[in-house]
């Protein structure tokens, strides 16, 4: 049984609950009750903010593009992204796919949660100012260029489901050697490890609130791995985190709404 | 209507300009001076546009660009009129921009340009500063320089939108200790509000309080700690912010 937090039917606020992430089971109080049972809400509600180029292989992947136009040199500090109020999703729902798109980038994210407001943190008190982990699926319309900031192809509607809880701090000794999975309709397409950060959780939420603060509630995805497998309308998106949880959403072609000057 | 967002005696209130004074949502009449003046909108997402002036582009090396360049910023950037900034000890270039900020009235998706004034509740002046140092070419321009705390003052009004005529035909203005350093008119952006906000619109939904931050015009100089920045654009307001060092703001 894991320590967690979670909102589902109707909640507003967190609730603290254990979960069996096997068996799919949620202790709510003296109450067992089977996951499926629970319509489960995303569990953040702060600002949600992205990290490019935090896995060695991503960063590897550019290869020496790095020290061409435009990049010129190697990323110096933390590169951040926001993924606005529109993006968040819940666990279980739809990611709409344009209907102009062919399929999207699937992002593996370790969402870490803040707990309580963390202004140039030590990398040693980090932890201190960390409520627990979730998952995220950072998802993109697939680019290659990361010049300028990506937001027609990662700030779209239902573009973060983010869940299906929150797990506490404490449950977590050691958030840089967790195992992360991606399964596509029951296929496994993605295998890494947050052994593979080019900054560790503590490095990257202290050099972080050096130069901006992070409040109770925000959460920091602390980067997306190499080769993002790519989803196709009707495709179920599993992405596990050991120790955490399974995010699962499925992928759905959105009609564009009817233009009125086309009537 | 012209209303700000104020702490006073340990409570936010919403006033309105009278008579040069402030009159609180509880009918008491203030100074200016006696208030804490707050962001005058609780944002949701924030919008910003780079190089949306060709002018601006231009003193920036760059073209042009074909499509919004449109960057994001968090709520921990925002800070009130009269408020202070902080400059990072080690940095050589902090300069300021002076831009109308537009805000979202209702949600929408897909909104065409015709309707686009529809979505709008109305207007303040922001001050979006950039930290040039800190400039790197990863999603440029990257939080580091754009998204640090007090970076952002927004306000001191929010004008409703039955106010404002022609949002695309206003003086834009910057002074620094009283002297006019940037210039510009609304005229002069390459894509216009109905436009941008046709475009953000058309991938992802708007909603109500969204803001955009929807660029500056050429003039751009180093500030310095010290100085006083008034960002001012005609009939919305006059937003005055003062540069400090690290160690008076800690």
């Amino acid at each position: 049984m894991i320590k967690a937090m979670m909102r589902y039917n109707g909640q507003l606020i967190l609730q603290e609950v254990l979960v069996e992430p096997t068996k799919q089971l949620i202790t709510i109080g003296e109450e067992t009750t089977p996951m499926d049972q629970l319509d489960v809400l995303p569990p953040v509600s702060g600002t949600i903010y992205g990290t490019l180029l935090n896995y060695k292989g991503e960063l590897e992947a550019l290869g020496s593009a790095i020290y061409e136009s435009p990049y010129q040199q190697p990323p110096k500090a933390p590169i951040l992204y926001i993924k606005p109020v529109n993006t968040i999703n819940n666990h279980q729902a739809t990611i709409p796919l344009p209907q102009e798109e062919d399929s999207l980038q699937i992002g593996a994210a370790l969402a870490v949660v803040i707990g309580k407001k963390a202004s140039k943190v030590s990398k040693k008190e980090v932890r201190d100012y960390i409520l627990g982990y979730t998952v995220a699926n950072d998802v993109s319309i697939p680019h290659s260029s990361v010049y300028r900031p990506a937001i027609k192809e990662k700030a779209r509607d239902g573009f973060c489901p983010i869940g299906p809880w929150i797990v506490e701090n404490e449950e977590i000794p050691n958030p840089d050697d967790l195992d992360i999975t991606v399964h596509i309709n029951g296929e496994l397409k993605q295998q890494q490890t947050t052994r593979n950060l080019i900054r560790s959780v503590d490095e990257l939420i202290a050099e972080v609130t050096s130069f901006m603060t992070l409040y109770e509630g925000d959460t920091l995805l602390i980067g997306v791995p190499e080769n993002p497998p790519l989803a196709r309308n009707g495709d179920v998106v599993k992405i596990t985190i050991a120790g955490i949880g399974s995010l699962e959403n499925q992928v759905v072609v959105t009609k564009q709404a009817v233009k009125e000057n086309t009537i | 209507m012209k209303t700000a967002r104020v702490a006073y005696q340990g409570n936010i209130h919403e006033a309105t300009e009278w008579d040069g004074k402030l009159q609180l949502d509880t009918g008491a009449t203030v100074s200016e001076d006696d208030v804490v003046w707050l962001p005058p909108i609780v944002p949701q997402t924030i919008f910003a546009l780079g190089l949306n002036y060709a002018d601006h582009a231009a003193e920036l090396a760059f073209n042009a660009p074909k499509e919004p360049l449109v960057f994001l910023k968090g709520p921990n950037t925002l800070i009130g009129h009269n408020g202070e900034t902080f400059r990072p000890a080690d940095v050589t270039y902090m300069h300021y921009e002076c831009e109308l900020a537009v805000v979202i009235g209702r949600s929408g998706k897909n909104i065409q340009e015709k309707d686009a004034y529809d979505y709008i509740a109305g207007y303040t002046v922001a001050n979006d500063y950039a930290i040039r140092d800190y400039l790197e070419n990863y999603y440029r321009p990257n939080l580091r320089v754009k998204n640090r705390d007090t970076l952002t003052p927004l306000g001191p009004w929010f004008v409703s939108a039955d106010e404002i005529k022609d949002p695309m035909n206003l003086a834009l203005r910057t002074y620094v200790n009283d002297k006019i350093v940037q210039e510009g008119t609304t005229k002069d952006m390459i894509f216009s509000i109905p436009k941008l906000i046709a475009y953000l619109s058309s991938f992802m939904t708007l909603n109500k309080n969204d803001i955009i931050l929807t660029g500056t015009p050429k003039g751009s100089v180093d500030t310095k700690v010290g100085d006083t920045v008034i960002t001012e654009i005609e009939g919305i307001g006059r937003l005055k912010n003062t540069i400090v060092s690290e160690p008076v703001y800690q």
